[in-house]
């Protein structure tokens, strides 16, 4: 005898993910998901984006990794609030799954904050198929790593709102073809704005600021 | 990568499924869907399921996974078809306006129980 039962497995998370949009949705919270693979430099770049973006927007970061809290003490010296997810808790994930996002999210005081970003735990495969309620997600590749990135994990480039090429200051010293990367990335989303940065210099910085602004300050003016 | 973790809820799942008036019933299969753009490799599922269900009413059942291919239409001249590698541009317009039509499920689509 056949059962019919026609549910997505990830209902639970996608059900979580919803009441996590709807939580912060109602605080006035945007919230940004940002993915990579490991040593892209997300959190060099988070360093200088919240520097960047106080004191006009209030931001707190969750930050995902499978052990140590090094990345949430280096960004805690911004001032924002930081909570640091060890997902070794939970069984070693390869992702930030929205149960997570939802407990971590409950040691922050929404009220106070405009922009909460999520650092990812850094995977191009898994954190791709995880709603955790965000308004929108990056993904940070380095020019360091292949230019081919995009087309090899189409899924992570395919469901991102917007593409970082890290590490620009580097490219003196390297054989990285960036024109190639910006056509692998277009060729899984053609619109994908790309920005072109380094984390270390600060350079393409002013571009990437003034994007997420606009799209942060668009959730709000839709809100209101 | 996190195989178990979708094997762990395909079982629950599954379980929650098996009629409220059958609570001895067996269960033979479990039919899945799975998109070949969802992050999940088949082999593995396969794996962890016949591990995870031990112990459980689906102990000894067979996992069916259906693979479903990427498709895509033109959102500018309507064509549909097939995305065979990671280019998702029209074949025939070249328009990069497109959207998926299939290969991102994850879904459990029935159960098969003794009679």
């Amino acid at each position: 005898m056949e059962v019919k039962v026609v549910r997505k497995i990830l209902d639970v998370n996608d059900a979580m993910a919803a009441q996590n949009r709807n939580a912060f949705g109602k605080q006035g919270v945007f919230v940004l998901n940002v993915m990579s693979s490991p040593g892209s430099g997300k959190t060099a770049l988070l360093e200088r984006t919240l520097s960047q973006l106080s004191p006009e927007i209030r931001c707190a970061v969750i930050v995902g990794d499978v052990a140590t809290s090094h990345d949430a003490d280096r960004l805690a010296k911004s001032g924002a609030p930081v909570v640091q997810v060890n997902t070794d808790a939970f069984g070693g994930d390869c992702h930030l799954a929205a149960h997570v996002i939802g407990a971590a999210a409950s040691d922050l005081d929404l009220s106070a904050i405009d922009l909460l970003i999520v650092e990812n735990v850094g995977n191009l495969v898994c954190p791709a198929e995880f709603d955790i309620g965000e308004d929108a997600r990056v993904v940070v590749l380095s020019v360091t790593e292949g230019e081919d990135k995009p087309v090899k994990y189409p899924l992570m480039f395919r469901v991102c709102d917007a593409a970082l090429l890290n590490k620009i200051d580097l490219l003196p010293h390297l054989d990285y073809d960036i024109a190639a990367a910006r056509g692998y990335i277009r060729q899984i989303k053609s619109d994908m704005p790309i920005f072109d940065v380094s984390a270390k210099t600060g350079e393409g910085f002013d571009a990437w600021i003034k994007w997420l602004k606009k799209t942060v300050a668009a959730k709000s003016t839709a809100a209101a | 990568m996190h195989e178990m973790g979708i094997a762990a809820q395909v079982v629950q799942i599954a379980v929650d499924s098996i009629p409220a008036d059958m609570p001895k019933a067996r269960v033979q299969q479990v039919n899945l869907k799975v998109g070949k753009l969802a992050a999940v490799v088949p082999q593995s599922l396969l794996f962890c399921y016949d591990i995870i269900t031990r112990d459980t009413p689906l102990a000894g059942s067979r996992l069916h996974i259906e693979e479903v291919p990427v498709t895509a239409r033109c959102n500018d001249c309507g064509r549909d078809w097939t995305v065979e590698g990671p280019v998702f541009r029209c074949p025939d317009c070249d328009s990069g306006s497109i959207q998926l039509t299939s290969g991102q499920e994850l879904e459990i689509i029935s159960i098969e129980i003794e009679d």
